[in-house]
């Protein structure tokens, strides 16, 4: 059973394994206003997680934002690596997550034919 | 949208972007009272009057200046079709709170969905907001409340790292199953 407790230990683990950190890792950010949740947000958001997880890469934190203003391209996926750029994915399906964390998330090489925009 | 749930993340952020700082979810399943409630409420900035009192008219508003988007009218419209109700109860300056009512047994209600997942991601995107979701179902109910999350992490570890999310992940899921367990 996942309990309060079990929370406690993860506390501890963390605290004594930085690598386990995010602090300074990647961070995946998902679109959730209302058409991006209508398009697929949250399915894209758990396939993310769960590549993240088969493949047990540490240290990455996932956060989502409102609307941004680019609706035809939902789902909208940003990715950004402690001093890179940070790269804005779109059209993103959960069936892409697997290239975008093995990819980008892993390798650091971004996904060419998914990125709408780059800012520093 | 598909189901209840997406509802529900989609009603949570619009209270995140009114710069809520408290949140609190509600959802109720009574088999007796053949009724699912859902309840959404925020301390954030809350609505004019008159823009509150238009906030389910897909039409009232152009695009550009409706800052709270069609989920509102789309959840109304699911809401009235399954023998229910969408309210909204907002005061500039003090919160707004959404209530939607469904018959439970009504053909026409969409599925609740998976709410774990929608939880799991509004707690990630959660760093400066207290979230509570609380989900009653007969006489059994389960509660996460991100301030509890908070006190045992203490301040650097983000709801977002993979592996509290793993953690919610379990968590929510049993938590919700154990609600269909003692009741006969
Ligand atoms: S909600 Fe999709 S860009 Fe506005």
């Amino acid at each position: 059973m996942k309990s309060l407790e079990e929370l406690k230990k993860l506390r501890e683990k963390l605290q004594s394994d930085t690598k386990l950190r995010a602090a300074d890792g990647i961070k995946v950010i998902v679109g959730m206003g209302t058409c991006g949740i209508a398009a697929g947000a949250r399915e894209v958001m758990a396939a993310l997680m769960d590549e993240v997880k088969k493949r047990g890469v540490a240290g990455v934190a996932f956060q989502q934002t409102g609307c941004i203003g680019m609706c035809d391209k939902e789902v909208l996926v940003d990715i950004i690596s402690p001093g890179g750029p940070r790269i804005t994915y779109g059209n993103v399906r959960p069936s892409d997550a697997g290239r975008l964390v093995a990819e980008h998330v892993v390798n650091g090489q971004i996904v060419k034919d998914l990125v709408v925009a780059k800012s520093v | 949208m598909r189901d209840l749930s997406l509802h529900v993340l989609d009603l949570v952020q619009n209270a995140v972007a009114a710069g809520a700082k408290n949140i609190s979810l509600l959802i109720g399943e009574d088999g007796e009272k053949d009724l699912l409630s859902i309840e959404v409420s925020d301390d954030g900035k809350g609505m004019a009057p008159d823009f509150a009192a238009c906030a389910k008219d897909p039409f009232a508003t152009t695009r550009t200046s409706r800052k709270v988007g069609l989920g509102l009218p789309l959840m109304d419209m699911t809401a009235k079709r399954a023998g229910g109700r969408l309210d909204i109860d907002s005061r500039p300056g003090e919160g707004t709170k959404i209530t939607a009512v469904y018959r439970l047994s009504h053909i026409d209600r969409p599925p609740l969905g998976d709410i774990a997942a929608t939880v799991k991601i509004i707690a990630a995107g959660c760093q400066g907001i207290f979230f509570r979701y609380e989900h009653r179902k007969g006489h059994n109910a389960f509660v996460l409340d991100t301030k509890a999350m908070r006190e045992i992490l203490g301040g650097e570890v983000d709801f977002g790292e993979s592996a509290v999310m793993e953690w919610l992940d379990g968590f929510l899921r049993e938590g919700l199953l154990a609600l269909d367990k003692t009741e006969g």
